[in-house]
């Protein structure tokens, strides 16, 4: 994507009929670090990379719990992650308590699609700059919905978003059709091996991974380190070591928030010129 | 030059000036609700009676009203605001089918909606002035709550409403068990609306029973109750006490 004259302003169309500002905004959400997500019939799994700036710094915070029902993984700028997560805690604490029932996960996000939306129609305001892989269980069963910066949502099978996504996404897309009926811990050894694909040749361990889980009878939480690592061990994922882990490319670290301003000018092709990625 | 009278909001901090627009006392009422879980779902009796103070005045009210897919409301105090309430929840499903995407609302959530109202009112100083019974069955499960107009709100096998809590509940308590048929439920309700018609004067001898389950609501058309009243002790009321009141 190169700098063009229509994209200051989030309220002006090229005249492809593309909005530049929004597409940028999904930009930002392919920098972040890579966060994952499938689903069975009956659990749904999140897993996300956690990088840390510096050995001196801990990891940010990616993956959320929004409700018993409902978790949340996010990739891009993790501030408007959080505000994001802040209202869809808000939403459900609301509606259970007003109706003494859980709030449908369809329902949650296409309020979040349509909150979205509406600083894409803006000119005081900016679209937020990152990608949610929302996780739910209702009562037609486990769901999993990608939310982008543009205001559109999908549901999934399964999932990566990110950056290094991609490799993830050919695991996923290799093994999807089991899913639906996979155990819970088959899933998640699904979820580890995805996000090893994303660290290319790192090893893989409990320490710059989360892994979170919701499923009937079970409400959503994180897995702790030590189960984490246990599971990897166990599953025997450590596997390949190509001699010294490979280099965190630098766009792993851009959790930073300069991907806004006119860095844009600097980003690599990735997308294809004539589609608008938010048209998929 | 503005001419127009005056009119409060509704909520209106004005207040002395504002009550014109509280409830302060109910004018048209409608007695006792009673409502009892039974094998297939839910049952719930009502007279017709609308009164006007110790006036019988109106009597063709319906009192109970199907809510949703999933849901059967029944309604004793006062009836305008009882309509209030039926347009608070029809807005409420309408929205909820708007959505149009496979979920809605229960019973239980509708009975917890309508605590919310019930009790957000009294707050205000305005409450709506009913006793209210939600029943319903949603995917195999059976729900039976009541809320009145300070909203106090619970769920049990058995409900009732203003004199029903005192007559048709000890009945309940005594009679009631799981898995009642059609049948059974049916003449328990009316053991109970017998008693009531004899005792409570603003009870109406016309009635209906409305039954809701997983397929839906049935509201039955009205009919009224046999009573007798040759009973001795009646001949001559004032036999034990010639000349008083």
């Amino acid at each position: 994507m190169f700098r063009n004259q229509y994209d200051t302003d989030v309220t002006t169309w090229s005249p492809a009929g593309r909005l530049f500002q929004v597409e940028y905004a999904m930009e930002a959400v392919k920098q972040g670090s890579a966060a994952i997500g499938l689903r069975s019939k009956t659990h749904i799994v999140l897993g996300c990379v956690n990088k840390a700036n510096s050995e001196l710094s801990s990891h940010q915070k990616k993956i959320f719990k929004v409700d018993d029902h409902i978790g949340v993984a996010i990739a891009g700028l993790t501030a408007d992650g959080r505000v994001l997560s802040r209202y869809m805690r808000n939403e459900c604490i609301n509606y259970s308590f007003t109706y003494e029932s859980p709030l449908p996960v369809g329902r949650l996000v296409v309020q979040l699609a349509d909150k979205a939306q509406v600083c894409t129609q803006r000119s005081w305001k900016r679209p937020y700059g990152v990608g949610l892989l929302v996780a739910g269980l209702d009562e037609s069963g486990a769901h999993l919905y990608y939310n982008c910066p543009s205001g559109n949502y999908f549901e999934y099978q399964a999932f990566a978003i990110g950056s290094r996504s991609q490799a993830a996404k050919t695991y996923l897309e290799r093994r999807f059709e089991n899913f639906a009926d996979s155990s819970r811990d088959d899933l998640v050894k699904d979820a580890l091996m995805a996000i090893r694909e994303t660290l290319q040749g790192e090893t893989l361990k409990s320490s710059i991974c989360t892994v979170a889980v919701v499923g009937v009878g079970e409400p959503f939480h994180i897995l702790d380190q030590e189960t984490v690592q246990q599971m990897i061990d166990a599953f025997d994922i450590v596997g390949e070591k190509e001699g010294p882990a490979a280099e965190p490319d630098d766009a792993a670290a851009g959790q930073e928030v300069e991907a806004e301003q006119g860095a844009a000018a600097d980003q690599g092709g990735s997308t294809d010129e004539g589609v608008a990625p938010m048209d998929i | 030059m503005n001419f127009m009278a005056s009119k409060q909001p509704e909520n209106s901090l004005l207040g002395p000036e504002a009550d014109s627009q509280r409830t302060l006392y109910p004018y048209v009422t409608g007695t006792s609700v009673v409502a009892l879980k039974y094998k297939d779902g839910i049952l719930m009796a009502a007279d017709m009676g609308g009164s006007y103070g110790s006036t019988l005045r109106y009597k063709s009210v319906e009192r109970m009203k199907p809510i949703g897919k999933h849901s059967l409301l029944g309604a004793s105090g006062e009836i305008s605001d009882f309509q209030e309430i039926l347009r608070y929840l029809d807005e409420l499903i309408l929205y909820d089918n708007m959505w149009d995407d496979g979920n809605s609302l229960g019973p239980k959530e509708v009975h917890n909606y309508l605590t919310r109202v019930m009790y957000n009112r009294r707050n205000k100083f305005n409450p709506l002035w009913n006793s209210l019974v939600l029943g319903g069955v949603k995917n195999g499960q059976k729900y039976l709550g009541t809320v009145s107009m300070i909203g106090v709100n619970f769920e049990d096998n058995h409900v009732a409403t203003g004199f029903g809590n005192h007559l048709a509940r000890p009945i309940l308590r005594e009679e009631w068990h799981q898995n009642l048929s059609f049948e059974d439920g049916v003449r328990l309700l009316e053991k109970c609306m017998r008693v009531l018609l004899y005792r409570d004067r603003s009870a109406v001898n016309k009635l209906q029973i409305a039954k809701i389950t997983e397929e839906g609501v049935t509201i039955s058309q009205p009919y009224s109750l046999k009573t007798y009243w040759d009973f001795s002790a009646f001949a001559n009321p004032a036999q034990g006490a010639v000349g008083s009141w």
